[in-house]
């Protein structure tokens, strides 16, 4: 059967493959395949998409390097995250080497990843400059229609009834709750030791751009040394 | 006080197992090893500073039969965003309900999201920005001398996922001590990592004692975190008088304890659909499984008054999901919130100061109704707050206007 990648090098597709192989957590998350495929009975994902937990681990087993390539184009996004498949009798952990596989595909800006998370920019925005993921002001019926009135009536109201909350730390509307700067400081430094700023190049260059003028900025003058890489 | 309306035709099965044989959990067959004996042997070798659970403590029987202990109070809220930014009486009602129990907690703002929800969806970070935004985290906690006590489940299994890394790494270790050490920080694991409604089940006869509604009517199904006890399990509460010690016991121990019938239904493994990237760019998915998979099965088996669980994304998930499956006619149409709010509510608390209730979507009104809580009244009271912080005479409401 003709490859759905023939463009891509084998060669191209022997390196991603290494890269998830040779990750620190790949060796604890894959022990083989038992084939009793408990792993898709329990699995979310597997009842709506054509998804196979399953099929992940086994190809990685049998060193598939052509199956991994396609997976990690067009089926690792469909996962769940929920780590149902952990039943796995052998011990492996599927939603674990989904999660490998997910940042392979990230750092080498795989085409179909940008396809995946496109809209998802603006969330990566907000955790990774504010420390918090989901904010207040996230809530917006354009944002969320299928959620009913009840999200209208929400951002509507939202400065006020922000207000109308008794933990102090909650009086807030663009972060889920009151974050000191030396603690974003913090993180942002964390962000560009561990080269996950980086990443997000592969991804969006002008976003990238954005938050690293932001980072920059608010780390200048912080006394932290945010050279890198750690 | 509303009558019951428990529907004959439904039999409501409970949490005792149809066997008469009782299973022994044995510490020898647990497939993982208990971390906890390498992280303190860590610290005897200089590699960290382990942080104490502060005594007293309550001990838990957990999955294998070790104990796991919980701590009372003097306890550090690692806060969620899911919680605090969209469903925001979630988190109040814990805070109510340390404050009505009379415990010492610390809410800081020296505290970032675990940033798992974002490490699942997208993918954009790696093993060792996770690490170190945990160690972080538990640094900030040390300092303040109160222990971590972790609000959302995926921030909880997140964070016993990095233990076991750091602990089995030592190269990931002294990179993610390097990172903290450069902060200025302390470098410290804590002894136990515990998940609120862990606390919740430690707390729960004192729970019981300040009971002040009957709740014996009250029929209500356990959606359980998969995030709580599908990662690293073997230290999850697990209660051989709670479904025969086969499922956590955590969540259902508290609503028992509360007065409240919790009913069985078949789809009880299967996840809310929240899928991290899907319920923000792919909801088709979650509102298919949330409905599909877990409420209508739920209604169908068990008729519940209320969907009660006890993390972040489930509330959302199945809470949200039911306006659209509403439109179509399908069998929906329960409120879901927190066990933590449940209890509140059960306590006597605010339906809208404290378990703020307005920021759900699916109609709570006659679980209130049925609780014997006047929603109509409760609203006009809240709205009397609203009117006044808009006017100006009232900054904020106040932790002291709701105890």
């Amino acid at each position: 059967m003709a490859s759905t990648y023939a463009d891509v090098s084998q060669d191209e597709k022997a390196r991603l493959f290494r890269q998830v192989t040779q990750d620190a957590r790949f060796d604890t998350y894959l022990y083989g395949c038992y084939e009793c495929g408990i792993c898709v009975a329990a699995c979310p994902s597997a009842r709506f998409y054509d998804f196979s937990p399953r099929k992940i681990a086994q190809a990685l087993a049998r060193e598939d390097v052509e199956l991994v390539y396609e997976q990690m184009n067009d089926d690792v996004w469909n996962c769940s995250q929920c780590f149902s498949c952990l039943r796995c009798p052998r011990g492996n952990n599927p939603g674990g080497l989904i999660t490998i596989m997910r940042e392979v595909a990230v750092n080498n800006g795989l085409r179909t990843t940008k396809e995946a998370l496109a809209g998802y920019t603006r969330i990566i925005y907000k955790i990774m400059t504010t420390g918090t993921q989901v904010s207040p002001d996230m809530l917006q019926e354009d944002a969320f229609p299928d959620w009913g009135p009840q999200v209208k009536e929400v951002a509507d109201h939202l400065a006020v009834w922000r207000r109308a909350l008794p933990p102090e730390t909650m009086h807030t509307t663009a972060l889920s709750w009151q974050v000191e700067e030396r603690t974003m400081r913090e993180l942002y430094a964390i962000w560009k030791w561990t080269g996950t700023l980086d990443m997000i190049a592969q991804l969006d260059e002008g976003l990238h751009d954005i938050m690293e003028e932001v980072m920059d900025d608010a780390l200048e003058d912080s006394g932290i040394d945010a050279a890198g890489p750690l | 006080m509303a009558s019951t309306t428990l529907d004959p035709a439904i039999p409501v099965r409970g949490t005792t197992v149809e066997t008469t044989k009782r299973f022994s959990p044995d510490p020898s067959e647990a497939p993982e090893d208990d971390l906890r004996e390498a992280v303190l042997q860590l610290e005897r070798e200089g590699e960290w500073i382990v942080q104490r659970v502060p005594e007293p403590y309550y001990e838990a029987p957990t999955k294998y039969g070790l104990k796991k202990k919980i701590p009372y109070q003097r306890t550090w809220h690692h806060k969620s965003c899911g919680q605090c930014g969209h469903i925001p009486g979630y988190s109040t009602s814990i805070f109510w309900l340390n404050r009505v129990l009379g415990y010492d907690y610390f809410d800081p703002r020296d505290q970032t999201s675990c940033t798992a929800w974002n490490y699942y969806a997208s993918a954009t970070s790696n093993q060792a920005a996770q690490a170190a935004v945990a160690m972080r985290n538990f640094a900030a906690a040390y300092e303040t001398g109160y222990f971590p006590l972790i609000h959302c489940g995926t921030s909880f299994g997140h964070y016993k996922e990095v233990r076991h890394e750091l602990v089995h790494n030592h190269a990931l270790r002294r990179q993610v001590r390097a990172m903290i050490e450069r902060l200025g920080r302390p470098f410290v694991m804590p002894e136990e990592i515990v998940h609120y409604s862990e606390w919740m089940y430690a707390v729960r006869d004192q729970l019981q004692e300040r009971v002040v509604l009957d709740l014996s009517p009250i029929v209500s199904t356990v959606h359980p975190a998969c995030h709580y006890y599908k990662l690293q399990s073997g230290d999850a509460i697990y209660d051989p008088e709670i479904y025969g010690g086969q499922r956590t016991a955590v969540v259902t121990g508290v609503v028992q304890a509360l007065g409240a019938q919790v009913a069985d239904y078949s789809t009880w493994f299967d996840c809310c659909g929240f899928g991290f990237r899907h319920i923000l760019v792919q909801r088709d998915f979650t509102r298919s499984f949330a409905t599909l998979r877990k409420i209508e099965v739920m209604k169908n088996e068990a008729n519940p008054d209320v969907v009660l669980t006890h993390d972040t994304g489930c509330v959302t998930s199945l809470d949200k999901s039911q306006f659209a499956a509403q439109a179509h006619g399908k069998n929906v149409g329960v409120p879901v919130m927190s066990e933590s709010q449940f209890a509140a509510l059960a306590m006597g608390a605010h339906p809208f100061r404290v378990a703020q209730l307005h920021w759900h979507s699916t109609d709570y009104r006659p679980l209130l109704a049925k609780m014997g809580i006047d929603a109509e009244q409760a609203w006009s009271e809240f709205q009397s707050d609203v009117k006044q912080i808009e006017a100006g005479t009232m900054d904020y409401l106040t932790w002291e206007s709701v105890l």
